[in-house]
């Protein structure tokens, strides 16, 4: 077990300590949920409307942003090779590697979003319904994007080709995340459907995403 | 006690749809260094990477007689590359403590996991100790090299993988380097390295590489003609 608590302390230092980690991710999502309301018009019912679809947009192109160093950086130095040599299991190394990355950079653009929730003038109940949604189904992104990165670990700019990849296969997180999250009431069959859903994709791409992103790793020493 | 043997036979490797080794064949058990030789672009480091699990190899076999038998010929082995794996952001100590903590450790054929040198013990050994609280960015292209090797000593692993180990070291460090690959064959591990320089080792054997020409792919096909014309047919295409 402590090799698993070496990793993601190392993982999470990493991600902290290249580039501002979270706070560029966060400035990323302020920049992404500002332009809305410039482009939309100062129409606040209609601002309201669509803000929860605005948030989760932002929260996707965020976490895409950062995921393309995710293994990258380690095939660069080499890391990547011992990784796969060390005979800890990949599919585990990929998915502490995934938990750290969210942690330093998903969890502070969730912890952001009952802020930027008043910039497109949502109520007091959807700031909590998009906020728990984003909870709940960012990591599925993360997860989903970390296939894209393993495939894409060799690429000199990959990071384009990842979010073409990796976009696709996000609508239906995204989907249901904006539904539960416009759903209006937390006790409501409208919320309570999506929100499952949403939660039934994050542990699927829990068990598929590093099952996946694994393969694709193994093939890339190539 | 044991006795750990890697036996490779008729091992080939494509990269890039191209061929690079052919019908390689070689034994090296423990207490014996193998030295893989041959001029630039041959194969050595595709060599090494195969079988350190790296790259898949295309036909023939590679296997370890004695060793852990749940785990790979990789699994017992140090790479030591031409990549450092260091994080630039992250203390030396902090480098090497990971790759401590996180490698599995592999027995020498006879049981038991051995007794592996400290973080402190491998950098004091390297001459890099002093370093220790410096982020590993600022090091040079030797010292990164030496905290590289000190990764081969935290862990106990039985076959050290080496594609030239003497590069960007200086005469004092590479004497030290040598020693140690010495010490290693002595305590009964196995060493495999390629290098153009000669490295004067305990028990060396020797294997030298020649360039895959199309004759001798023409020769060694054998039974898998089938798949030369396939792979003909694809450089066409």
């Amino acid at each position: 077990m402590n090799w698993m608590k070496c990793l993601f302390v190392r993982e999470y230092q990493l991600a902290n300590r290249v580039g501002g980690g979270a706070l560029i991710g966060v400035l990323f999502f302020l920049a992404v949920v500002t332009i809305f309301p410039f482009g939309v018009g100062p129409d606040m019912i209609l601002l309201s409307r669509i803000g929860a679809a605005i948030l989760w947009i932002g929260a996707l192109l965020a976490t895409l942003l950062g995921l393309d160093r995710l293994f990258q950086a380690d095939r660069e130095d080499g890391s990547l090779e011992l990784l796969v040599m060390s005979g800890r299991s990949l599919e585990l190394v990929v998915l502490i590697k995934c938990a750290a990355h969210w942690a330093a950079t998903g969890l502070p653009l969730v912890l952001a979003t009952p802020v930027l929730s008043l910039f497109v003038g949502l109520d007091f109940q959807s700031i909590v319904l998009v906020t728990l949604t984003l909870l709940v189904g960012a990591p599925a992104l993360t997860l989903v994007g970390a296939v894209g990165a393993g495939v894409t670990v060799s690429m000199r700019r990959g990071g384009v080709l990842l979010s073409i990849l990796v976009i696709p296969l996000a609508i239906p997180i995204l989907i249901f995340g904006v539904s539960a999250a416009t759903a209006g009431a937390i006790d409501s069959n409208n919320f309570l459907v999506p929100f499952l859903f949403l939660c039934a994709l994050t542990l699927f791409g829990l068990v598929v995403g590093p099952l996946a992103a694994a393969a694709a790793l193994r093939v890339s020493g190539d | 006690m044991n006795q750990l043997k890697l036996v490779c036979q008729g091992v080939a490797c494509d990269r890039g749809g191209r061929r690079v080794l052919n019908h390689v064949d070689f034994e090296v058990g423990s207490s014996e260094a193998l030295i893989v030789q041959g001029p630039n672009g041959v194969g050595k480091s595709s060599l090494l990477r195969v079988i350190a699990g790296l790259v898949a190899k295309a036909h023939g076999s590679l296997e370890l007689e004695g060793g852990m038998a749940e785990r790979s010929v990789a699994e017992h082995s140090h790479y030591f590359g031409h990549l450092d794996a260091l994080k630039p952001l992250q203390t030396v100590l902090e480098n090497l403590s990971f790759w401590r903590n996180f490698f599995e450790p592999a027995d020498f054929g006879d049981g038991k996991v051995r007794e592996s040198m400290s973080e402190m013990e491998a950098l004091e050994t390297l001459g890099i100790e002093h370093t220790a609280s410096l982020p590993a960015g600022y090091l040079s292209a030797g010292q990164r090299r030496r905290l590289s090797v000190a990764r081969l000593l935290v862990v106990p692993r039985p076959i050290w993988l080496l594609d030239e180990p003497t590069s960007a070291l200086d005469k004092a460090s590479e004497e030290v380097l040598l020693g140690l690959i010495a010490d290693h064959i002595n305590a009964g591990g196995v060493v495999i390295a390629a290098t153009h320089l000669p490295l004067n080792l305990p028990n060396t054997k020797f294997l030298n590489l020649s360039p895959v020409t199309t004759e001798s792919e023409h020769m060694f096909a054998g039974e898998d003609l089938d798949d030369y014309f396939d792979e003909d047919e694809q450089d066409e295409g």
